[in-house]
């Protein structure tokens, strides 16, 4: 299981050569990013990792289009990613669903904008992934009268019903209280191994990063540089208090804190 | 516990007192009854004109004024307050404007509309319709802004643009913004219809304020009591038939209350 990454290793679905990033803030310029060089490999998942301030959240506003660089370069494929695209589907902090709409339109949303497909297979396939996060019997409800937790399962139903061919995920589950968050990391998982999608986390939480990664890449704050990758090369599904996983978490937070301590 | 009665017996009571010691007051001669008539005398011109067909025939034109002219204000407040909160220079300049324009009671423009248009239909309406109108600019100005980037963010990432992110995303978003400010603008048009109404005759139709106009002129405070009732009844009228409903399913749907 924990093989595959390495022997796809040669198809990369996103490359990130030289990726600068600079914001003009109230107190002068920062730069966000530097130079950053990285590939996510086709059907890895990817966390990135670092404190808060290190540019993460922006590499994956990146990644999605929302933001441009200023150096460098970054593809999808051999597509330079320009613009935001269905290709890459985002899942937020906050779950974004849009209250006017319930649960089965939400996730039906992305699903309209694809013009290849018959109503029919939006359906099917809307009630597919809404099934897969275990929330098949919600399909009439209103994103208020959900929990948390299942609003943040609509919005990773909503994210994967199209289909994308990488899906981005920028703390999705910081806002959730524990125990919903490791069922999470549980189902998305079972899902990761079953779908094969490329994912790339962006998260504060290492255990989380590690718990949830093919690799670990750990970033340094001010300005954002990749400080180390890890391999983490652990069976699925991986339990979050599973010591091997503690003892690779605390090696990251380790070589973190030496970096912090400078 | 002392609230066994349903809600409605207080208020109820309290009403009937009232009516009951102004009726009580007037009749005991301590006040003219032509200056101040008691409940009953304007019951008995409520009556009287609905027989004569005078008070619905007054409401249907007054109401026919206020309808068409909201509906022309907000049919072109929607789409250009869209456009000032989408287009920053027709922000700086009709949004601005538009501020300006809002603080000015609408019965400002009646000498303007009645140069331009002539004491007719053409006339009341153009003073309606600049009493709507700069309120649901602005209200669509103000909601549309506030939408909440996340939505245009998620929505863009799943392929959303242009008129599809108008339509599908950012009006739905924008609606309860957009429902208040049609609301102020149908409570600014209902003020500017009546203070356009009482202020000229207008020959095209024979409104309700020109009826509680009339009233004055024929020195009959039960007629002009009467109007000022069905003004405020219309109003309330509208609120709970229009906009109570929509409102109510609006925050109801959203979870916004229960």
């Amino acid at each position: 299981m924990g093989n595959h990454s390495e022997a796809s290793s040669a198809t990369a679905a996103l490359t990130l050569r030289n990726v600068t990033k600079r914001f003009d803030g109230a107190s002068g310029r920062v730069t966000a990013l530097e130079d950053i060089t990285l590939d996510v490999r086709e059907g890895e998942f990817l966390a990135i990792v670092g404190p808060s301030g290190c540019g993460k959240s922006t590499l994956l506003s990146l990644l999605a289009g929302l933001e441009h660089t200023n150096v460098g370069e970054i593809k999808l494929g051999d597509q330079p990613v320009e613009a935001p695209g269905r290709d890459r589907l985002v899942m937020f902090q906050q779950d974004a669903l849009f209250p006017w709409l319930d649960v089965l339109e939400n996730v039906l949303f992305g699903l309209r904008l694809k013009p290849d497909l018959t109503e029919a297979e939006r359906l099917e396939s809307a009630r597919y992934y809404l099934n897969l996060v275990g929330l098949g019997s919600k399909e009439k409800a209103r994103p208020h009268e959900l929990s948390g937790g299942m609003r943040q399962r609509v919005a990773l139903a909503r994210s994967l019903a199209p289909n994308p061919r990488v899906l981005l995920m920028d703390e999705p589950f910081s806002a959730l209280d524990a125990l919903t968050r490791e069922q999470l990391y549980g189902d998305l998982q079972e899902i990761f191994t079953k779908r094969k999608k490329t994912i790339v986390l962006v998260t504060h939480n290492i255990r989380e990063a590690v718990c949830l990664g093919d690799r670990v890449v750990l970033f340094s704050p001010n300005p954002g540089r990749v400080q180390q990758v890890f391999d983490v090369n652990l069976p699925r599904p991986r339990r979050l208090n599973d010591p091997a996983l503690a003892n690779l978490a605390a090696e990251v937070t380790t070589a973190l804190s030496a970096r912090l301590a400078r | 516990m002392a609230s066994k009665l349903p809600r409605p017996v207080i208020p109820t009571l309290v009403a009937l007192f009232v009516l009951g010691g102004w009726e009580w007051f007037v009749r005991s001669g301590r006040v003219s009854e032509v200056l101040f008539p008691a409940p009953s005398h304007v019951l008995r011109w409520f009556w009287e004109s609905l027989l004569s067909g005078e008070l619905l025939a007054a409401t249907w034109v007054t109401m026919r004024r206020l309808i068409v002219g909201f509906a022309i204000g907000a049919a072109l407040g929607v789409p250009l307050g869209a456009l000032c909160a989408r287009v920053r220079w027709v922000r700086d300049t009709l949004g601005v404007l538009a501020l300006g324009l809002q603080t000015l009671p609408s019965v400002c423009w009646v000498p303007l509309a009645l140069l331009w248009f002539g004491i007719r239909e053409e006339a009341v309406l153009f003073v309606v319709v600049m009493g709507t109108l700069w309120a649901v600019v602005l209200a669509v100005q103000e909601s549309v802004l506030n939408v909440p980037p996340l939505y245009l963010r998620a929505a863009q990432t799943m392929g959303s643009n242009g008129w599809h992110l108008w339509t599908r995303v950012i009006f739905p978003a924008a609606l309860p913004g957009v429902l208040n400010g049609m609301k102020q603008g149908w409570a600014f048009a209902w003020r500017s219809l009546m203070a356009a109404e009482i202020f000229v005759v207008i020959v095209t139709g024979f409104g309700l304020g020109s009826l509680l106009n009339a009233g004055r002129e024929l020195l009959r405070m039960d007629q002009v009591m009467g109007v000022m009732a069905v003004v405020m009844l219309v109003g309330l009228l509208a609120d709970l038939v229009f906009f109570a409903p929509f409102e109510r399913w609006l925050r109801r749907s959203r979870g916004l209350e229960r």
